[in-house]
């Protein structure tokens, strides 16, 4: 299935990408050959029924973990000829992260979770970037915090900022609002979708969420280890009445 | 629930392999300490359990002493006439009556001219004697080769020896002497075995005919040094020897045989008590730091799963039943850890044997294990665990159950003011105690100084969480700069749980902290004999023998007709009883000695010559001497009084405690033999060359060396030296023990943080990156480790150099270069025990990691 309507070059690409968990009986198809682009600048939202293989589709395309076969791509760069090593600087250089909850390092403060990946990188900190990206996020005051001094909503509001501070290709979100408040969350998405708009971000977010969902420019349905459907300019009320389908779809066989 | 903690038990089996380690070690070393002094004891009394014949006749016992077996190395000069044997044998209830002759300086040489055996063991000389043997018995020195010696220059030697040489009958065997004629040469004709075994632990057995011996060993006296008797038919060992008793004059005494051989074992015992205490100090030290590691290792499982607990709570078990289940836990960990422990202490046994062996003292047969090792060991292994587990499971039954519902749990801990005030106690106390103990204030000094210790190394661990805190920071103060964000994040986790990085660094703290005092013991013990021989040594060259054996006086004689040589000052002694007490009898002759040394009285004069003694004035302060007053001295034949005539200044480092003259010595019934010579030369002389004459003329003498002054200050050195390497030794056992406990504290954190180490490598930081950061983890906490030990090291150290300053431990010596290795081994140490918790963190799956519950 193609599936590349957006404008603009590809920020990542997978071609015929396949993910088999375990041998003989056990064998489960984790993704079974999804060829996928996702368009820089867009803010993707990938949804699906649990084992439908959003995650899986997720991982394999953020470097961390291995596809059985199949190939990924981080603009030019091919993922399955990498190295430990190569991989995590290309995570480090080109990606970010945003995941469902444990985001920050419990030792260091909010803003050196936030210039994490750059100081890891031995890398210079852009000081008007990261006040622009600080202000984004309205965290001005509470750089000096621990993680543990700060809401679970604040403390989604600095892996965002750590997300983007570094200036990656892709940002990878996984379920980053599953743990929030319906407020928390909605200003978390907000956020992430400003930041495509404003700051011409590239995100791919998997969720289970229609709300959330409808915060992208883009959904991907995903079932059965495949791409069976998307939907532009997605509403709440749209992908609700579609994962209902597939509900149903999924009853009956 | 008791299902429930085994279960849980049985499926986290690394958990539980860590926790038991210590416990394993620390059993294993008192396991291994009890079994080989066991099998110690068994070689000895294979080789003096069934020794004397029914009854033995010889010198009496000095009054108040046990026997002369406890005085190590002593014989008596009191004879038995050979008529006196003679009337012996003749008695209708005697069926033989051999007289005996021993001494302890007949060494043999091998092919090189080297003394054979191990260095300090005996050199054994008898008379052989035919005897009589019932039927079913055998001679404890039985002839396996050859024949029996029957004429001057003939000898029988024991086939060990022979072995180890590679002599072969007919051969001429060299060997040593006290005689006038120190190097004598004879032909052997005949091989010896002692006892079953042959094992003689490390000694060698000469035996020449009986008219030799007494040539040798009694001036040609037709004499012996006991007599031993066998019973006619039917006659009572008792009986035989009330009979035999009735012979006997004054200073000599009849015994039967098993009395004496008891006596011999017991005493041989008692000399090896001394190596079990030894031994059973450091065990319980290994024991003592492998507390920490336990109660560390619980602390941290039971904050890991401080929500299981809380899941139990909500379903309903009481705090007891929590307490209950981490207790059950730890006596499961004690069981299996002693059982192990059991085990590898059977290979410690084995190691020591096999170490003793190589020295040339061969404790054949297996390893004697008694009830009571396998009692204590499990006992031990038992108690300290549950002990050690106490506080963990107290902690753990405070869970609230409403943690099983939040995923960051904080377990309760107690107040840090409760700590503080404890350990501050503790500390204290402990000083004060110590204190006590090393001023002889108290009744019983080591109880209160050990009691002391152990208070303050508790004290100061229960103080370590908070005094660790700022340590960190300086030690760990340059990560940031130096290696960055890696270097921040090792600085905060060494600060993350300050009390797990202090327990942790706790038991390597004790073990640095003793080996610390004792190097400042040790480095002070050698600058105080250095500055006391460059005050007090005036002899340019000291002659005395390798293994402390006295040796002919022929030596000093051709030292006297060396050229370039001025004086020649004999040292001599003997082991005595002096009003009632094992000491020691030095005697020398003043007007030489005199410039070996600077003997400067007190009071009194050093004229030995009219039969008077000297002592030093620490004696006589402790024995309440003055001069005129007199000492009875008993070296085996009687009492006899010896006036003081003098007091002379106990700082000198060559003499201590009661000295009289060589003549007076002699007169007291000691063979001439010469403990140390010191040699001064004419000024002017060439001390090179008067030191090569000096060797060549002691050339014929192996063990007799000759030193200038550097080389003797050397050998005294090292002397202390050995020592410390020694207790070293034994003392890396408790840092072997604590280097684990870094392993163990580090792998369960990285296990505690699996998560985060899944997040810092989904963003970018490199598995070199991570493993850097563990490791300079380990190293912040080695250090604090090395930094709190060393400084109690010092403090204990000086301490003890300040209580016995008065002993001749006069000069502190800091080691400040030791030390510093010290701290730097310790962070090599940290390196060290990163390598496994590292190598897992880095191998972890990045995925997996993050999803972790």
């Amino acid at each position: 299935m193609t599936t590349n309507h957006q404008a603009g070059p590809a920020a990542a690409t997978a071609v015929e990408l396949t993910k088999i968990y375990g041998s003989g009986d056990t064998q489960v198809t984790a993704l079974g050959g999804v060829d996928v682009e996702f368009a820089a600048g867009n803010f993707t939202a990938i949804m699906g029924p649990s084992g439908s293989g959003k995650s899986t589709l997720m991982h394999c395309m953020a470097a961390l973990d291995a596809p059985t076969s199949g190939k990924v791509y981080i603009g030019d760069i091919e993922l399955s000829s990498l190295n430990d090593k190569a991989l995590t600087r290309t995570r480090r250089d080109r990606l970010g992260f945003i995941f469902q909850a444990f985001n920050l390092v419990p030792t260091l403060t909010a803003k050196e979770n936030i210039t994490l990946p750059l100081d890891i990188a031995g890398k210079d900190v852009d000081q008007e970037w990261f006040d622009t990206v600080i202000n984004t996020v309205g965290l001005a005051d509470r750089l000096r915090h621990k993680p543990n001094e700060l809401s679970g909503g604040q403390q989604q509001r600095v892996a965002c900022a750590r997300a983007l501070v570094s200036k990656p290709d892709i940002i990878f979100a996984d379920e980053p609002t599953g743990n929030l408040d319906s407020r928390s969350g909605a200003e978390i998405l907000a956020f992430l979708r400003s930041s495509v708009r404003e700051l011409g971000q590239t995100i791919v977010m998997v969720t289970h969420d229609p709300g959330a969902a409808a915060y992208a420019d883009r959904v991907l349905f995903l079932a059965d280890g495949q791409i069976v459907d998307e939907m532009l300019d997605p509403t709440a009320e749209k992908v609700l009445e579609r994962m209902k389908n597939f509900d149903a779809v999924g009853q009956v066989s | 629930m008791l299902k429930a903690t085994l279960k849980s038990l049985a499926a986290r089996k690394l958990r539980l392999g860590m926790s038991a380690f210590a416990i394993v070690i620390g059993v294993a070393f008192v396991v291994g300490s009890y079994v080989f002094t066991d099998t110690l004891n068994r070689t000895f009394d294979d080789i003096f359990g069934d020794l004397s014949s029914d009854v033995v006749v010889r010198p009496a016992t000095p009054e108040g002493q046990e026997s002369w077996a406890t005085l190590a190395g002593a014989g008596s000069s009191t004879t038995v006439p050979a008529d006196l044997v003679q009337q012996i044998d003749a008695l209708p209830e005697v069926a033989s009556a051999d007289g005996e002759i021993e001494d302890s300086s007949v060494f043999v040489l091998d092919k090189d001219g080297d003394v054979v055996g191990v260095a300090g063991a005996p050199g054994v000389a008898v008379n052989w004697y035919e005897e009589p043997v019932r039927e079913g018995e055998e001679r404890v020195l039985q002839l396996i080769d050859g024949r029996a010696p029957e004429r001057s220059g003939e000898i029988a030697v024991d086939d060990q020896t022979i072995e180890t040489t590679g002599y072969q009958i007919g051969d001429e065997i060299p060997l040593v002497t006290l005689g006038e004629q120190p190097r004598i040469s004879a032909e052997l004709v005949g091989v010896t075995r002692f006892g079953e075994s042959g094992s003689l632990a490390g000694a060698s057995l000469v035996a020449f005919d009986t008219g030799t011996a007494q040539e040798l060993f009694l001036d040609g006296e037709n004499a012996f040094n006991g007599v031993s008797v066998r019973a006619a038919e039917g006659v009572d060992a008792e009986e035989l020897r009330d009979t035999v008793g009735s012979l006997l004059p004054d200073g000599l005494e009849a015994m039967t045989g098993d009395d004496v051989d008891e006596e011999t074992s017991s005493a041989v015992e008692e000399g090896l008590g001394f190596f079990n205490t030894f031994l059973l100090i450091f065990a319980a030290i290994a024991l003592f730091v492998g507390v920490f590691l336990i109660l560390n290792t619980f602390s941290i499982l039971v904050a890991q799963r401080s929500q299981e607990m809380a899941l139990f709570r909500a379903l309903g078990a009481s705090r007891r039943q929590v307490t209950r289940s981490v207790l059950v836990e730890a006596f499961v960990v004690g069981i299996v850890g002693a059982t192990l422990g059991l085990l590898l202490g059977l290979g410690v046994a084995l190691g020591l044997q096999a170490i003793f062996a190589a020295f040339g003292m061969d404790f054949g047969g297996g390893l004697v294990l008694q009830p009571r090792t396998v009692i204590v060991a499990y006992v031990v292994g038992v108690l300290v665990t549950m002990v050690a587990a106490f506080v963990p499971a107290r902690r753990a039954s405070r869970v609230p159950p409403v943690a099983a519902m939040r995923d960051d749990v904080v377990l309760p801990d107690s107040s840090r003011r409760t700590h503080v005030l404890l350990g501050g106690i503790l500390a204290v106390g402990g000083a004060a105690s110590m204190a006590a103990g090393l001023l002889e204030i108290a009744p019983s000094a080591a109880v209160f100084v050990g009691v002391g210790i152990v208070a303050v190394f508790i004290g100061v661990a229960l103080l370590a969480p908070i005094i660790s805190v700022p340590i960190i920071r300086v030690i760990a103060g340059w990560y940031p700069k130096t290696f960055g964000t890696v270097g921040r994040l090792a600085r905060e986790n060494a600060l993350r749980n300050p009390r797990r990085t202090a327990a942790t660094a706790s038991a390597l703290m004790i073990g640095l902290a003793l080996v610390s005092a004792i190097a400042v013991v040790g480095a002070s013990a050698n600058k105080s004999i250095e500055q006391a021989l460059d005050d007090g040594l005036e002899a340019e060259f000291v002659m005395a023998s390798a293994s402390g054996q006295p040796f002919s006086p022929a030596v000093a004689e051709q030292a006297r007709q060396t050229g370039g040589v001025a004086t020649v000052a004999s040292m001599r002694g003997s082991f005595a009883v002096i009003d009632g007490s094992q000491s020691y009898l030095s005697a020398i002759d003043p007007e030489t000695f005199g410039q070996a040394t600077e003997l400067s009285m007190v009071e009194g004069s050093a004229d030995l010559a009219s039969g008077g003694a000297i002592v030093g004035d620490d004696t006589a302060d402790s024995d309440d001497l003055a001069v005129g007053d007199t000492i009875n001295a008993d070296l085996g034949s009687g009492i006899e009084e010896i006036q003081i005539v003098g007091i002379y200044d106990a700082g000198n480092p060559l003499l201590g405690g009661y000295v009289v003259g060589l003549q007076t010595l002699q007169d007291l019934g000691i063979t001439p033999a010469d403990s140390t010579v010191y040699v001064t030369a004419e000024s002017g002389a060439d001390l090179g060359q008067v030191q090569a004459d000096l060797e060549a003329a002691t050339s014929e003498l192996p063990m007799v060396t000759v030193q200038n002054q550097e080389e003797y200050k050397d050998s005294q050195r090292d002397e202390v030296n050995q020592l410390l390497y020694i207790v070293y030794a034994l003392l890396g056992l408790g840092i072997i023990i604590a280097i684990l406990g870094i392993v163990n504290t580090l792998a369960l954190s990285v296990m505690e943080r699996t998560r985060e180490v899944g997040l810092l490598r989904a963003v970018g930081l490199s598995r070199r990156q991570l493993r850097t950061t563990i490791r300079l983890e380990s190293v912040a906490i080695a250090v604090l480790g090395a930094v709190l030990g060393v400084g109690l090291g010092l403090v204990f150290g000086i301490s003890l150099q300040r209580a016995v300053s008065d002993d001749g431990l006069d000069a502190l010596s800091v080691p400040v270069g030791q030390l510093v290795v010290f701290i730097l081994l310790a962070a090599a140490v940290g390196v060290l025990a990163a390598a496994w918790p590292a190598r897992r963190a880095a191998k972890l799956d990045v995925l997996r990691a993050i999803n972790t519950e």
